[in-house]
């Protein structure tokens, strides 16, 4: 995975509330069992006027400002809904690297730190503060993301943001979940070894 | 200082803790469906990863297999069979269970796991699915997750989880005899707001979650998530051991006094304490409904709409209805009973017992598609499905069906669908169509007037 260290780029100012997975990425355009061609079925439901996949000019994405875009942002609850991981492979399909959002559905928020894809959390009133002055000139007012400070910055502006220490970890090496677990394979082998003496019942029934 | 139960479940898990207070826990079942199952267990394969414990890992075909009486194993969606192919193939080169359409123990995913014993009091049982919070009811510690989380589960039997809040709910005072538990989550949603839960673990209990039988309790967690909680939990009791006793895969003999002895110590400590701790009283919650596009924007089916706001411009848009506008009495044209939320064998009775002997208005699309196999065989061994059919619904097969949209079939576009299901969002039940969520009594009772109706008068 692509380590994430600072990111600058043009930010599309979706705000809305309980933005759902379903949203970002419908169940009908995940026709594939891998993770990559997702970025045409992003939004498509809100980003396309009909079956012919013409661009529907009111939604924000297909207007040439913010074609570029490769920051989200949201407001509260942002992710909700299915556990469906498309949502995010779509946003980092299209070239989305930071989603910004008041709050996150927490399978959602995991799935960014997966797939090298930074979420930041602000409070509303510099979210909306960030939003307006993105409006101002999308393509010009580009904000910057940096990780190693946890600071997102506008050109007068610089907000602290808090993230996990692990989250930030793993964005910053673009670890692999899996592989950094396996280093504690032998401490995992031990605990089932005695968790099998203790909970016999349940080792039992499946085996 | 006791501890909560979450933190006795956490603590019987927990393989180890990291310095930024995140724990690696030790994960006892994985449950995996078509949809996104066959997504985490291909890219294992090509990537040349191990399952740690096949035999802990149960998956079946829920989502996207049509549910039409009689079905044949197909998908409903336009080249869906890709993932249900796909589903059959990486379970056999796993070596791991699959019930697929035509096994007897298949149905959607969260309805199998505690009917088949998979999902015990005490374990840890994940699922690349949200709504996984449902087998919290049974006193697990239960939650969705990603694709790529799937895969680290599978992998290594652990996941890494940081620190969450506590939150319990105890629901308290009178409950009236027609008041469901879909009721009153989707009343707490709606006072509380959709996202009021987010970095939580939510613990449902007091004397009217102890009243409540274990299929209503699995309806309660099941919509954890719509309040953005990692999950929701009910300590277990007797209840909880009884239903789970004797299930293909709960524990026999010696095995089962052990754990049933072991079950019986979960329950939060009575000096435990957590970060929120609220008491509803649920006596003076009315039948709820949802209006717009989020399980929030709910009300009582004697209320009015909410007064107009910027936000909910769109919203009140996309469903057609005004502000102040009443939802009773508002005309349907499809009703749905099913889901993960609503379509066990208790809610298919309770269902059936306002249907008897009445009709369906006869310009609405009324469809009921029983949780799992075995809900539908039980069903059927007492007659339900006479009930649905001589009311004018359709009686389909296992699984999600038109819980959600993924292409194919579905209610017509601008069709407004009452439903027995857990989201409201735009569009999930097909393009245009607008989906208000309510108990299955409600949904039968306003199929059979048509309308949006107040289900207290089918027990007057
Ligand atoms: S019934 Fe609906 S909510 Fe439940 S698992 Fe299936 S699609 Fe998801």
């Amino acid at each position: 995975m692509k380590p994430f260290t600072n990111h600058i780029g043009v930010a599309l100012p979706l705000l809305a509330d309980n933005l759902n997975t379903d949203v970002i990425i419908p169940s009908r355009e995940m026709k594939r069992v891998s993770k990559v061609g997702l970025a045409n079925g992003l939004f498509a439901n809100i980003r396309y006027s009909d079956g012919n996949r013409k661009p529907d000019p009111e939604f924000l994405l297909n207007h040439p400002n913010y074609h570029t875009a490769s920051i989200l942002i949201l407001g509260r609850n942002a992710g909700c809904g299915s556990s469906r991981e498309h949502a995010v492979w779509a946003l980092a399909d299209y070239g989305f690297r930071v989603v910004l959002a008041e709050s996150f559905a927490s399978i959602f928020y995991n799935n960014c730190v997966a797939n090298g894809v930074l979420p930041i959390t602000l409070d509303r009133s510099s979210i909306e503060a960030i939003a307006d002055w993105v409006r101002i000139d999308p393509t010009s007012h580009h904000l910057s993301a940096n990780l190693e400070k946890c600071t997102l910055e506008t050109v007068d502006n610089s907000f602290e943001f808090v993230i996990t220490p692990l989250a930030r970890r793993m964005l910053l090496n673009g670890l692999a979940p899996i592989d950094l677990t396996l280093e504690d394979k032998v401490l995992i082998d031990c605990f089932i070894a005695e968790d099998m003496r203790e909970r016999q019942w349940l080792y039992s029934v499946s085996d | 200082m006791g501890q909560t139960l979450y933190q006795k479940l956490k603590k019987l898990h927990e393989v180890r803790q990291f310095d930024d207070g995140s724990s690696l826990i030790l994960i006892d079942r994985i449950m995996l469906h078509e949809r996104t199952g066959s997504v985490a267990l291909s890219n294992m394969l090509s990537e040349n990863r191990n399952i740690a414990a096949p035999k802990t890992v149960f998956s079946t075909i829920d989502h996207i297999v049509d549910t039409k009486p009689g079905r044949p194993d197909i998908s409903r969606m336009p080249g869906g069979m890709v993932f249900i192919d796909e589903m059959h193939r990486v379970s056999k080169a796993f070596g791991i269970r699959l019930y697929g359409a035509d096994d007897d123990r298949q149905g959607i995913v969260h309805v199998i796991a505690p009917e088949q014993g998979i999902a015990l009091p005490g374990i840890t049982i994940v699922c690349p699915d949200s709504h996984t919070c449902t087998l919290g009811a049974m006193g697990a510690l239960a939650w969705g997750i990603g694709s790529t989380d799937c895969e680290h589960a599978l992998a290594t039997r652990t996941l890494r989880i940081p620190q969450f809040k506590q939150m319990r709910i105890r629901l308290t005072g009178k409950k009236p005899k027609w008041l469901t538990s879909k009721d009153v989550v989707i009343n707490l949603i709606s006072r509380f707001g959709a996202d009021f839960a987010t970095g939580f673990v939510i613990e449902f209990a007091g004397s009217v979650v102890e009243e409540m039988e274990i299929e209503e309790r699995l309806t309660l967690c099941n919509m954890g998530v719509e309040f953005a909680a990692f999950t929701a939990i009910i300590a277990p009791d007797h209840k909880t051991i009884e239903y789970a006793r004797g299930r293909p895969f709960a524990p026999k003999g010696e095995d089962a006094l052990i754990a049933e002895a072991h079950w019986a110590s979960l329950v939060s400590d009575i000096n435990a304490s957590f970060d929120v701790d609220l008491e509803v009283d649920v006596s003076e919650i009315a039948p709820m409904i949802t209006w717009g596009t989020s399980p929030e924007h709910a009300i009582s089916v004697d209320e009015v709409l909410p007064d107009q706001r910027s936000d909910l411009a769109d919203v009140f848009k996309y469903v057609g209805l005004r502000p102040h506008e009443p939802i009773r009495g508002q005309r349907i044209d499809g009703a749905f009973i099913g889901s993960c939320t609503n379509s066990r064998l208790s809610d298919l009775r309770r269902a059936a017992s306002i249907l008897k002997g009445r009709k369906v208005k006869s310009e609405i699309r009324a469809i009921c598609a029983p949780g799992s196999k075995e809900v539908k065989i039980s069903a059927e061994a007492e007659g339900l499905d006479k009930i649905f059919l001589e009311a004018g619904f359709e009686w389909h097969e296992a699984g999600c069906a038109f819980c959600f949209y993924a292409g194919g079939e579905t209610f017509s576009p601008g069709s407004r669908v009452i439903s027995s299901t857990n989201r409201n969002f735009e569009g999930r039940q097909g393009p245009g169509v607008c989906t208000h969520i309510a108990s299955p009594e409600t949904v039968a009772w306003s199929a059979v007037n048509g309308q949006i109706s107040d289900v207290r008068e089918a027990y007057e």
